[in-house]
């Protein structure tokens, strides 16, 4: 019945939805942002530890969300932790790019880790679902507003 | 039988067959459920299921055309023209006003206040009735199952007045606390807004009882009508209610488009809404004075083709019949009940008795939200979220529910492919 969907839950997508890791509010966590989409109801919270230097030392979510968006999420601390602030703003920059546009439109890609980038990539199917890049996204906004300092978050 | 001679309009084929309700002969009256979705290069995509009539329901042919016949044939502005054309549009858009009146069964066409819509009737209320008789101390009671349009335009009077919000509370199945409402009455309680039907729950609330008990405390009662009308037959003068909300869209008619029903004495008691055209007696730089109700709320260009449509669309559910709908709906609520409640791990959220055709639910282990995208590949459309009723989402602590509502179109094949499609997002996250 749902064939068409496999691009957009894939295998991967399905595990880190079902078991999310760093699913916890790590008790150094220095600063944290809360997320918010009121049109589906998905919120969560985004805990970092940033160190003096500027690197994501640990990042953790709590939160109730989607498939969609708890995979992401749960992908995203995998993928920022010891990482420069720059760094993870640049990930952030191009999974959204990854996240709403096609591949040929898609900006020069910044020096980043391909491995990172590779890893993110299956998220890209939903791109092919325009109402769902929000819920691929929050926990980036989220994270983001975390390092900046800001505390809600709201993609709706 | 309705009686269809009594309709100023022909009303297309959609008339109740003596054999009972003929669905398809409905379905045919709208154009858009032959839509296939997700048509793509090779495949001929599914056919629409349009479980979403709580966010906005299909409009029949009749509506699409009287608008049509409208903006081709009789279309100038209204209340101010000499002219041929702008006599027979104003008669036309006047007459909406009797078809609301009817449909409401109202005192009189003068106590109907067309409006762009539900939210814009009860701000209404809130901006007129509330700035001139609300102040710091006095309270309000709402209930737990609004629609944000019946909370947020007491919020901004609670921040402007200093007034006080009271909130009647439901139980497990979405049934309102009659007592503890009772116990919420004190000497400072103004006024009482609440929904006739949730659009979360498909809850309707004993509107006479309600009414009853508000007067009994002298304290006037402002229905959210929004759900209510389109779900059932509604009587504002056997309910006994002061002001009456409903909206076009979701009644088959266009958007932009509502009213407000309000008692004579309470209408005329209340200051304008907005200033303009339309609504004034005279005007002067030594001062203005304004119309009678309804007038007086109506300022500016009112939605003029809108109105044509949604009277179009009066006549359809009338000719219909909305008994004859709340049956159907009905039996459709009861089939797609039974078949979610077959698939493990579903939960129905809201069962209260005498509900409306209005199905919310969560799954274990999976989100709504893509329960929506899932069930959406399967051509079945539904709402997921927390539907404008965020403290009501709150007080059953799901965060999000799907939903699926029913219209006077939607069949038990429909009714089947929801549950079979909802059975088929369980296997995918299994
Ligand atoms: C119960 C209820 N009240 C009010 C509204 C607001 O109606 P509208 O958006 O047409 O102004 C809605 C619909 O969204 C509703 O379901």
């Amino acid at each position: 019945m749902f064939d068409d969907l496999r691009d957009l839950y894939q295998e991967v997508i399905l595990d880190h939805g079902k078991h999310p890791r760093n699913f916890r509010h790590p008790p150094d966590a220095n600063r944290e942002a809360k997320g918010d989409n009121p049109m589906c109801g998905d919120r969560l919270v985004v805990y970092l530890k940033v160190s003096d230097q500027g690197i994501v030392e640990d990042a953790a979510f709590l939160g109730k969300g989607c498939a969609i968006s708890t995979a992401s999420a749960s992908m995203m601390t995998e993928v920022i932790r010891g990482r420069s602030k720059e760094e993870v703003m640049a990930l952030f920059r191009h999974f959204h790019e990854l996240c709403t546009k096609d591949e040929e439109d898609r900006g020069e890609p910044e020096a980043i880790d391909p491995d990172a980038l590779e890893k993110l990539m299956v998220l890209s199917g939903v791109r092919q679902f325009p109402v769902r890049v929000k819920c691929a996204t929050l926990a980036w906004h989220t994270m983001a507003a975390a390092v900046d300092g800001d505390t809600v978050v709201s993609t709706e | 039988m309705p009686d269809l001679t009594a309709l100023a309009h022909p009303i297309g084929d959609a008339l109740v067959s003596s054999q009972g309700y003929d669905v398809e002969m409905i379905r045919r009256d709208f154009p858009i459920l032959g839509t296939r979705v997700h048509a793509r290069s090779g495949k001929p995509g599914k056919p629409l299921v349009y479980l979403d009539n709580a966010a906005s329901a299909q409009k029949p042919r009749a509506v699409i055309e009287a608008m049509s016949r409208c903006l081709e044939q009789e279309y100038a502005n209204v209340h101010r023209g000499v002219h041929y054309l702008s006599q027979r549009t104003t008669d036309a858009y006047e007459r909406v006003r009797d078809k609301i009146a009817g449909l409401l069964n109202a005192g009189s066409r003068e106590e109907i206040v067309i409006t762009r819509g539900g939210t814009e009737s009860i701000n209404l209320v809130a901006a007129t009735w509330g700035r001139k008789f609300l102040g710091p101390g006095d309270e309000i009671i709402v209930s737990v199952m609004e629609h944000h349009a019946n909370i947020v335009p007491w919020q901004l009077l609670q921040s402007e007045r200093g007034i006080g919000i009271k909130v009647v509370p439901c139980d497990e199945r979405g049934v309102l606390d009659l007592d503890a409402y009772r116990g919420l009455f004190g000497s400072r309680t103004k006024l009482v807004a609440i929904t006739h039907g949730s659009n979360v729950l498909g809850t309707v609330t004993p509107a006479k009882e309600i009414a009853a008990i508000a007067h009994h405390h002298g304290v006037p009662v402002l229905f959210d009508g929004s759900q209510a009308v389109v779900h059932g037959p509604v009587d504002v003068q056997e309910i006994d209610a002061d002001f009456y909300a409903l909206t076009g869209h979701k009644l088959y008619g266009p958007t932009a488009i509502g009213a407000l029903y309000g008692k004579r004495g309470l209408l005329e008691a209340m200051p304008p809404y907005q200033g303009g055209g339309d609504m004034i007696a005279e005007v002067s730089f030594a001062g203005t004075t304004f119309r009678e109700p309804p007038y007086r709320f109506e300022a500016g260009t009112p939605p003029i083709v809108e109105g044509i449509g949604l009277a179009a669309a009066i006549d359809y559910v009338r000719a219909v019949g909305l008994d004859a709908i709340a049956v159907h709906e009905h039996a459709l609520l009861e089939r797609a009940t039974a078949g979610l409640n077959r698939i493990e791990g579903v939960r129905i959220v809201g069962t209260a008795p005498g509900k409306a055709g209005i199905i919310s639910f969560v799954m274990d282990g999976v989100h709504p939200h893509d329960v929506g995208t899932l069930v959406d590949q399967a051509g079945v459309a539904i709402r997921v979220g927390r539907h404008c009723a965020e403290p009501l989402i709150e007080r059953f602590g799901v965060g999000a529910t799907a939903r699926a509502s029913f219209g006077l179109y939607n069949t038990l094949d429909e009714a089947d492919a929801l549950v079979e499609a909802v059975a088929g997002v369980k296997e995918f996250f299994a």
